[in-house]
């Protein structure tokens, strides 16, 4: 009964890809085809999942989604309003549809960038090598059916040593009640390259409806990658994502996640070790009320020596909201002097607020030094008095210090425009007006 | 300075306070008239932290007897927020770090908060810029603490300065400094005390809360109160302070047993 469930769900989605426009090259249809094969064999998860235990996703199977055919036309006021200043590049994705329109692509050399479903040559051989090749469509069931939409997505290739001062702006715009979208990207930095890209995911009106999106990032040896990705979907919408990266010798990655949107969130992020001396930051913050559902999945593996990896995570639950957290470090047998760190913090606003955050370890070098922590808590009382001392009311002080929590991980990201709108939008969600 | 026509400012009357079933203050009785500087010293556990904690409103503290007047009215009715607003500052021993929150938007909304609660002028933005830059000047503090978070990753010496500074800015009658002394090297003490000495006025009372006698080589207190065990158990003269730094705390405990005993 229960397989049967899991599986109708995805023969429903999957029957929507006659829509889709069998374009591309041969091997990007063949690609297109295995997803397809591997949706059919694979299930999609429910609470008897370990690793979905926290996230109920059987609101998202009882709903049917549409792939959009025809996107919404939209204003350029209305994406001027989600403009990053500073990104020179953008390329913006209506309904799934890219909007040739809205995108700015680049004018210098040093970085390609295509469409998907419209490859300039340059970019058709590094797509072939690694598309699907990190984010594995063989377990995930998510991936799976992303891969078999494949038509609409981001390539990057940025040129070895070329360093892109500005960031590149990759803006998912959803617009229609039901409908489905499978954002896609592909980053590949080459050596001593340093980029910077925000992904951002962004809902007009309240409806629901789903994102499933998967990204890809290389970042080769010696190459530098800061990557911002913002979700804020729609109050009713569901959002999948997966981000897969791998780092090669000498490499670095930086990561800000934020979660401010959606109904029910799942964010999954994989970090490989591809050689030694790479270095990961991963920051991330989830701020949910209501009844959000916010669950971020991480998992950092140390496969070659002298790995240098941190992580935040913070969340802010207010409400009936629930946020998860779980975060695997793995340190492989050769991995010595590995040196990681791990910091889970949660703030519960309200006595129905939940968390729940694991810390996961798995340790086989013996040379390594590993630091972890988890803490749950409301807003600490000295820290209140403090701020009440200076004449602060009860509830100013409160709105202060929610705010001081979350916006210690955005004012880190190093867009500055994006920082400021962030701070701005905590600030407006931390401010509750009543008083305690 | 003593002044006896001076006004009262704080009235502290049998002050008995516990924090969850231990009753720290075990009956304290202090009067502070505006202008007077008055230190309380003692070892670690006589409860001159708590004392302190009390006086500003501190929630994990509970008074269980006693009364504490400020200007004539009742303390313990307020909650300390309304404290500061009135006019009572207390400076932390151990101040908070607020990560996320510049020093400047955090120092401004406390002052114009404070300002207006007493009907009085509030700055925007650049205008306050001014005048924190002024008050700056008083403690030699360099004004990039304005950009910085609240107090995070400040040394010892730089948090102290950074308490004196808000002291500057909420213009107190009544200033209790918790150990402002502990942390700080000679030449920030020296910084520390020459600001607060610039800030005391003959309409403000001083109650400095210090384990050594150093701080008082800088400021001069009217009164040298010695706690122990939750109670005021000697009260003299700044010549007071000297002998403790000689004789240590032992002699006054035994003297006052003495006198008990008698």
């Amino acid at each position: 009964m229960r397989v049967e469930t899991r599986n109708s769900y995805l023969d429903s989605l999957l029957q929507s890809r006659d829509a889709v426009a069998e374009a591309g090259s041969d091997w990007l249809r063949a690609l297109r085809m295995r997803a397809v094969e591997r949706s059919n064999e694979l299930s999609v998860p429910t609470t008897r999942d370990e690793d979905w235990r926290f996230t109920d996703l059987s609101a998202l199977y009882k709903a049917s989604f549409r792939l959009v055919a025809e996107p919404r036309a939209l204003e350029t006021a209305q994406i001027g309003t989600f403009a990053v200043p500073e990104a020179e590049i953008r390329l913006v994705f209506v309904d799934g549809h890219y909007s040739t329109e809205h995108s700015q692509l680049p004018r210098s050399g040093g970085v390609t960038i295509g469409n998907l479903a419209d490859l300039p040559d340059a970019l058709e051989a590094l797509a072939k090598k690694h598309l699907a090749s990190l984010a594995t469509i063989d377990h995930d069931a998510f991936a799976a059916v992303n891969t078999a939409f494949l038509r609409d997505g981001a390539v990057i290739h940025v040129e070895s040593g070329h360093d892109m001062k500005s960031p590149i702006h990759l803006l998912f715009v959803a617009t229609s009640r039901d409908s489905v979208a499978y954002p896609r990207v592909l980053v590949v930095v080459d050596a001593g390259a340093q980029c910077t890209v925000v992904e951002d995911f962004i809902g007009e009106g309240e409806g629901g409806y789903l994102t499933d999106a998967v990204s890809e990032i290389f970042v080769a040896e010696n190459a530098r990658m800061s990557h911002v990705r913002l979700q804020r979907e729609s109050s009713g919408a569901f959002h999948i994502g997966n981000t897969s990266v791998q780092v090669a010798r000498g490499g670095s990655y930086s990561a800000w996640t934020v979660a401010l949107g959606a109904r029910i969130s799942r964010h999954d992020l994989a970090l490989v070790q591809a050689g030694e001396g790479t270095e990961f930051s991963v920051d991330g913050l989830a701020l949910i009320g209501g009844r959000q559902l916010a669950d971020t999945h991480s998992s950092i593996d140390h496969a070659h020596a002298h790995g240098r990896s941190r992580q935040l995570h913070k969340t802010v639950v207010a409400g009936g909201a629930h946020a998860v957290f779980n975060g695997k470090i793995l340190v492989r047998k050769g991995a010595q002097q590995t040196d990681s760190g791990q910091q889970s913090r949660n703030l519960l606003l309200s006595d129905k607020a939940r968390v729940d955050t694991k810390p996961q370890l798995e340790i086989f070098a013996d040379d390594v030094k590993c630091a972890h922590g988890a803490a749950v808590g409301q807003i600490d009382a000295n820290e209140l008095f403090y701020l009440k001392s200076r004449g602060l009311s009860d509830r100013v002080a409160r709105n202060l210090l929610t705010y001081a929590f979350a916006a210690e991980v955005v004012e880190r990201i190093p867009v500055k425009s994006l920082a400021g709108r962030l701070e701005q939008a905590i600030l407006e969600q931390t401010q509750t007006k009543e008083d305690a | 300075m003593i002044r006896s026509n001076a006004p009262v400012l704080l009235e502290v009357r049998g002050l008995v306070a516990k924090i969850e079933e231990r009753t720290i203050l075990k009956g304290i009785d202090l009067t502070v008239r505006a202008g007077e500087v008055h230190a309380i010293m003692g070892p670690n556990g006589s409860g001159k932290s708590t004392f302190a904690k009390v006086l500003s409103g501190h929630p994990s503290y509970q008074v269980t007897s006693g009364e504490v007047l400020f200007q004539g009215e009742n303390l313990l009715d307020l909650a300390p927020e309304e404290r500061a607003r009135a006019g009572v500052f207390l400076g932390f021993q151990y101040p908070i770090e607020v990560p996320g929150v510049t020093n400047s938007s955090f120092l401004r909304l406390a002052y114009n908060t404070v300002q207006g609660a007493r009907g009085a002028e509030e700055l925007d933005p650049l205008e306050f810029d001014d005048f924190v830059r002024e008050k700056m000047k008083l403690l030699e503090m360099n004004p990039a603490f304005l950009d910085r978070s609240v107090n995070a990753g400040f040394s010892g010496g730089e948090k102290k300065r950074n308490e004196i500074l808000q002291m500057a800015l909420l213009a107190p009658k009544l200033a209790i400094l918790d150990e402002t002394d502990s942390g700080l090297d000679i030449d920030a003490l020296r910084v520390v005390a020459g600001g607060v000495n610039k800030l005391h006025t003959q309409d403000i009372g001083l109650v400095l809360v210090t384990h050594y006698q150093r701080l008082l080589d800088y400021i001069e207190p009217d009164y040298v109160h010695v706690m122990d065990g939750g109670r005021i158990i000697k009260t003299g003269d700044k010549s007071l302070a000297l002998e403790l730094e000689k004789r240590g705390y032992d002699w006054v405990a035994a003297e006052f047993k003495g006198r008990a005993a008698a």
